[in-house]
């Protein structure tokens, strides 16, 4: 920066001399000195060049400092994502009355949770079946064993080592919603997914 | 029927006159008038009336008359003043009996004022007498005008927890002289409340807790000796089986449970094995194990696409009834012992009825009794074993998990008629119902069969000498 306003002062200075000459012929009364008028002409060279430089310069700090931020982005991004990954595993699915199918909508949820499982081999997880308070207090917990082996099941036919998914079942016994209507039972027909190993550093492909 | 009515009333009448100790009001003949019209209409149960001497047994005869009144079996009869009314606490002979001329001895039941209580629509009346530290209660047949049977005991004292015990099985000895059948008094019920296992006398009184962890439980269940049960606890997501001894207060696993979701346990009628429920990834399906040696698992179903659950022997031991799902909906099925022979047992009523499950073999053997959905909700229904034939039982609120009675005439369930869900018992004959419990959350109650003495009660001094 110094050097590039000592070229710009030389600059001036021989502009000024310059115009000096414009005024009343100088006591040599020569013609226009040939040296000066390269000098000039190299100064405006040299000092074009110094803005290009410096240009160029500010550019790539520029694209340095967006480099930077978007390694910190990408960083923060991916502590994100293991929290998306992990919300999605956890992604409950539901199930209509006294049945353990998986219903045609919840079929992009396993689906996202066969992904999980098979981008991070070491995961293991645990699946718990859940019914609503409406059927019978002891079949509900063969209920929903069948809903818990049903979901496991469509990670199974998808690709999943069966030995990385457990199954248990409660049943009635621990509702999500405590209400006594159609919007509390239906939350709680439900397959709950839980990590049982494996779930510290969780990556999607 | 009807003269024998009129010669009640004109009998009262004189007996009014004759016996100025007894004071009856003025609208007491209408009133007994039309009671002995109804004693005397065929089938319907006998006049009873329970009579005490002196405040020191109330307590007992309270328990007495509210046994028999429970038992379903006797129309009770209040006395005019109500249930004041006392035998003369003094060993001096009571009034003595038109036929009577029986000499009155202490300790010994007095004839009482028969033609009195026989027009007031009795056949049968029970006197509770304190004899030193005895207790004398005698049933008297009035018809007959004498004593059928004296029951001389010495109870433990009211503050003991055997008291109320004792006591029950004095009227269960009462019911079985009048009618030739036992009653189930003597007997105690348990269920679950807040995940724990509870235990209740059968008309409510003396309710304690008996399971002693802390995990969940679910379906208590008794085994035929009434001195353990079964029950089922979770464990990590697990279900494993106990039996809980009632006297000692320990418990015992039982062997291979808690592996895999292991519930619904059911004794044999000779209390050596447990058919329970097993839910694996395979499905759920019932095994057995010898509870006795604690070994030799057996599987007796195999669902692959259909469960099978709630086991329930038949009082001889040969079958289980028990719910199967492969109708595509949860229905009664049963099978031989041996797990062989699988056939459905109750007659779906398809798009009328649903989902039917918690069956409990009568100790009769003659019916099933379960639940079914009905419109949404649960009703319990008794189903005729002989005649495969079902009958719905309730229809007010929500009705599940029927227990029976060791009478096989009684019923213990869950309902929620009055808003919350606690435990009802009803009366198969006389389809009378009464809560058990005043407090919600009560849930999978099992009956007792009639429960053993226990050691501490003694029974020895002069039990049930008979005439």
């Amino acid at each position: 920066m110094r050097r590039a306003l000592q070229i710009l002062a030389i600059g001036s200075m021989v502009a000024l001399a310059g115009a000096c000459g414009g005024g009343p012929p100088p006591e040599t009364g020569a013609a226009p000195n040939a040296d000066a008028i390269a000098a000039a002409e190299r100064a405006r060279q040299d000092s074009l060049m110094a803005a290009q430089a410096e240009a160029e310069r500010m550019a790539r700090e520029e694209a340095e400092r967006v480099r930077r931020q978007r390694e910190a982005d990408s960083l923060a991004a991916l502590a994100r994502g293991g929290d998306v990954v992990r919300n999605m595993l956890a992604a409950m699915v539901n199930f209509d009355f006294d049945r353990s199918e998986i219903r045609p909508g919840d079929a992009a949820t396993l689906d996202q949770k066969v992904s999980i499982l098979q981008a991070n081999p070491d995961l293991r997880i645990r699946i718990s079946g859940h019914c609503d308070e409406r059927g019978s207090d002891e079949y509900n917990l063969a209920l929903g064993n069948r809903r818990a082996t049903s979901a496991k099941q469509y990670l199974v036919s998808h690709g999943i080592d069966a030995s990385r998914i457990e199954t248990q079942s409660f049943g009635e016994e621990r509702p999500m919603a405590m209400g006594h209507d159609e919007d509390s039972w239906a939350q709680n027909r439900r397959a709950e997914f839980e990590i049982v190993s494996g779930g510290d550093m969780l990556r999607q492909r | 029927m009807a003269s024998r009515a009129i010669r009640g009333g004109l009998l009262l009448g004189v007996l009014l006159s004759a016996y100025p100790p007894i004071r009856l009001s003025a609208q007491e003949p209408v009133d007994r008038g039309v009671r002995i019209g109804i004693v005397y209409r065929p089938g319907v149960r006998p006049g009873l009336v329970v009579l005490a001497a002196g405040p020191a047994v109330d307590s007992i005869r309270a328990i007495i008359a509210r046994d028999l009144d429970y038992s379903d079996r006797f129309e009770p009869i209040t006395l005019p003043a109500g249930d004041s009314i006392r035998l003369a606490s003094s060993d001096e002979p009571a009034p003595r009996a038109a036929g009577g001329g029986r000499a009155t001895r202490p300790g010994r039941p007095a004839g009482l004022n028969y033609p009195l209580y026989q027009a007031l629509g009795a056949d049968f009346a029970v006197e509770i007498r304190a004899l030193g530290d005895s207790t004398v209660v005698a049933l008297h047949d009035v018809a007959a005008a004498g004593v059928r049977r004296a029951l001389r005991t010495r109870l433990p004292p009211p503050t003991e927890p055997g008291f109320r015990q004792a006591v029950h099985r004095l009227s269960d000895q009462l019911v079985q002289a009048a009618l030739g059948a036992p009653g189930v008094a003597a007997t105690r019920i348990l269920f679950v409340r807040d995940g724990k296992v509870h235990e209740i006398d059968q008309d409510g009184a003396d309710m304690r807790l008996v399971s002693s962890s802390d995990r969940q439980a679910m379906s208590p269940s008794w085994a035929p000796d009434g001195r353990r049960f079964a029950y089922m606890e979770f464990h990590a997501g697990r279900g494993q089986l106990f039996v809980h001894d009632l006297a000692g207060g320990t418990r015992r696993p039982v062997a291979t449970t808690g592996q895999a979701l292991d519930f619904t346990p059911s004794f044999s009628p000779d209390g050596r094995t447990l058919a329970f429920s097993r839910a694996t990834e395979e499905g759920t399906d019932i095994y057995t194990i010898n509870v006795r040696d604690n070994c030799c698992l057996q599987r007796l179903t195999v669902g692959r696409f259909s469960d099978n659950l709630s086991p329930t022997y038949s009082p001889d031991g040969r079958r289980i009834a028990f719910v199967s799902t492969r109708p595509g909906l949860a229905q009664l099925y049963v099978m031989a012992a041996d797990g062989t022979e699988q056939q459905m047992l109750a007659a779906v009523d398809w798009g009328v009825t649903g989902a039917s499950n918690a069956p409990e073999w009568s100790p009769d053997g003659q019916s099933v009794i379960f639940h079914r959905d009905v419109a949404g909700t649960l009703q319990v229904f008794v189903l005729d074993v002989r005649a495969r034939v079902v009958k719905q039982l309730t229809s007010v609120g929500r009705n599940e998990d029927p227990t029976w009675a060791p009478d096989s005439r009684h019923v213990a369930f869950v309902s929620d008629r009055t808003g919350y869900r606690q435990l009802w018992i009803i009366d198969m004959e006389t389809g009378r119902i009464r809560p058990l419990l005043q407090q919600s959350g009560a849930r999978l109650p099992s009956w007792s069969p009639r429960l053993p003495e226990v050691a501490a009660t003694n029974p020895q001094p002069g039990r049930g000498n008979e005439r």
